[in-house]
């Protein structure tokens, strides 16, 4: 069963301090590999920030782009992660233990259908 | 005792406790089989459809044929049998092919075993989960099921109706009613909560020993929301199943102190409640003679039980503490109340779980113990919608002598009464303390 795992967290207004950055990578990277290595990672997902997105609308059936995320709210989803496992209850055990948890949320999500090869795929 | 020599009252109340049995009966079956049928699949509504199927047909068939050598195992039979129809079917409005679709019955083993690459929980692919459970020797899955229902990604307002519905058999009116909410809104409530529990594929598992802190205190405490509740006239009563969960919460864990601590907390509270009485009796005027002695026991029992699974080096938990508690004040009945030990537990009781209600209670405690004015002093400010701090700051009031001010705290309690006879019984008090006021003349 697939899970996505949706982080929302605050954007940074300000330049970080690389060191923090080089930790929270460090961080990511042995989170993953853990993953990968328990045979649960489908993909992985760090999005740019939402000073970079881009937002389309059909509006009276004319197409309105703009700039900026569909809702400016202060969390922004920030990176997603497509999980196979057993259940809720393995799907939140790694959660738990994903660093961007501790400075955002993390939306546990199951999947409905996917796509393998082009054709749409039951989640189950 | 002889049938005969019976009272009419005697033999009603006979035929009374002979229903409960009866129900009680029915709904440990009821509870046992749905928690088998729905841990096997992860969906607990096509369970629940599927045993009331089973019990259907029992109706229908059991009168002509004779019950059964093994009634439980007949209907979880019947029971497996429509919800692997009902897997098979949903296969089949789907795209993948089913490995089994010319299978023989679902008895037959060798069809109803997993294909070989089929994935543990794939019950559309013809794999019967429920294959190699011997109808004679039913496990009890109903600690899965009540982790299910307690589940924190399960809404906590629908956490006690999933309970009362799953676990105990209660149609949706009846929780309905229990919660004083329409029957479709609480129908639609189940419902959704149901299909959260099969699309998000919640477990139905007991917790690791390293989430169990985590994860029990939600079940405790919808057990505990079921006792709390108001259930006049419906059909069954909430204080009496919430103990009955607590004690089978407890027994099947075995080592949870906080689950045997509930299970003494429900358990003495339904000892103290004494017959149907025609109204509100508070604690300090009810007759101990009137109170359960043989639940005493029980629940005491069960104290002594969380206090040994806690051991010497912990400290006890908010529902070992509630317990404790009741047990003081169910000792009246060989004694005196010993407000001491009390305000000792209340003590401990607001450094581990704090509340507005402990704290009130706290303070009628300090009240008996070093009198009403350092009992007044003790109450917390104001809480003006609490009914508990207007009641108990009334009858501080009427013990120190303010009785035209502890007349306007108890009509200001009677308000805020949800309970009619709660209600009567505070206005009744209003009224006699107003009389006794130097105020009235006369």
């Amino acid at each position: 069963m697939r899970y996505t795992l949706l982080m929302h967290y605050p954007e940074v207004a300000d330049e970080l301090d690389p060191a923090m950055i080089e930790e929270a990578q460090r961080a990511f990277a042995s989170y993953t590999e853990t993953l990968e290595g328990a045979g649960v990672l489908v993909s992985a997902e760090v999005l740019q920030p939402s000073t970079n997105t881009t937002t389309l609308r059909l509006e009276d059936g004319a197409l309105q782009v703009q700039d900026g995320p569909f809702a400016d709210t202060k969390d922004q989803l920030g990176g997603t992660l497509v999980l196979d496992v057993d259940d809720l209850d393995a799907a939140i055990d790694w959660a738990r233990q994903a660093p961007p948890l501790a400075w955002g949320a993390i939306e546990v999500r199951p999947g409905a259908v996917y796509t393998v090869a082009g054709a749409w795929t039951p989640n189950d | 005792m002889d049938a005969e020599r019976l009272t009419a009252p005697d033999r009603d109340a006979h035929a009374a406790a002979a229903c409960t049995a009866a129900a009680r009966a029915a709904r440990e079956s009821y509870g046992r089989l749905v928690a088998l049928l729905a841990a096997s699949t992860g969906d607990l509504a096509l369970a629940e459809d599927a045993l009331a199927d089973a019990f259907e047909r029992a109706l229908r068939t059991w009168p002509e044929s004779g019950v059964p050598d093994n009634p439980d195992g007949w209907l979880l039979t019947v029971a497996r049998n429509r919800e692997r129809d009902e897997w098979k079917s949903a296969a089949r409005r789907r795209t993948v092919p089913l490995p089994t679709d010319d299978a023989p019955g679902p008895t037959d083993a060798a069809a109803a075993a997993p294909a070989s690459d089929a994935p543990a929980r794939a019950p559309s692919l013809g794999h019967d989960p429920l294959a190699d459970v011997d109808p004679d020797r039913i496990p009890d899955r109903r600690l899965e099921l009540l982790f299910t229902c307690a589940h924190p990604a399960i809404d906590a307002s629908v956490r006690t109706p999933l309970m009362l519905q799953a676990v105990l058999g209660f149609e949706a009116s009846e929780v309905a009613r229990a919660f004083a909410v329409p029957a479709a809104t609480m129908a639609q409530r189940l419902v959704r909560a149901k299909r959260r529990i099969r699309e998000a594929r919640i477990p139905f598992a007991v917790p690791d020993r390293h989430a169990m802190p985590e994860r029990l205190p939600p079940v405790l405490e919808a057990i505990y929301g079921c006792a709390a509740l108001d259930w006049r006239g419906g059909a069954a009563d909430p204080a009496g199943e919430a103990q009955y969960l607590a004690v089978v919460l407890a027994g099947l864990l075995e080592h949870e102190p906080e689950a045997w601590a509930l299970a003494a907390l429900t358990t003495l509270a339904l000892a103290r409640r004494g017959p149907d009485a025609a109204g509100f009796v508070p604690l300090d005027e009810q007759d101990p003679s009137t109170w359960d002695a043989a639940s005493i026991d029980e629940g005491d029992a069960y104290l002594r039980r969380a206090a040994r699974e806690r051991g010497r080096l912990a400290t006890p938990g908010r529902f070992e503490l509630e317990a404790a508690i009741q047990s003081v004040h169910c000792a009246r009945r060989t004694g005196t109340t010993d407000w001491a030990a009390l305000r000792t537990l209340y003590d401990a009781l607001l450094a581990t779980a704090p509340s507005l209600g402990a704290e009130v209670a706290r303070a009628v405690v300090v009240g008996r113990l070093d009198g009403p004015e350092a009992g007044l002093a003790a109450l917390p400010g104001e809480a003006s919608g609490f009914q508990p701090w207007w009641a108990a700051r009334a009858d501080l009031l009427e013990r120190a002598g303010r009785a035209d001010e502890a007349a306007g705290a108890f009509r200001r309690a009677a308000d805020l009464a949800s309970d009619p006879a709660v209600r009567e019984h505070l206005a009744a008090r209003a009224e006699r303390a107003a009389g006794s006021g130097p105020a009235q003349p006369g």
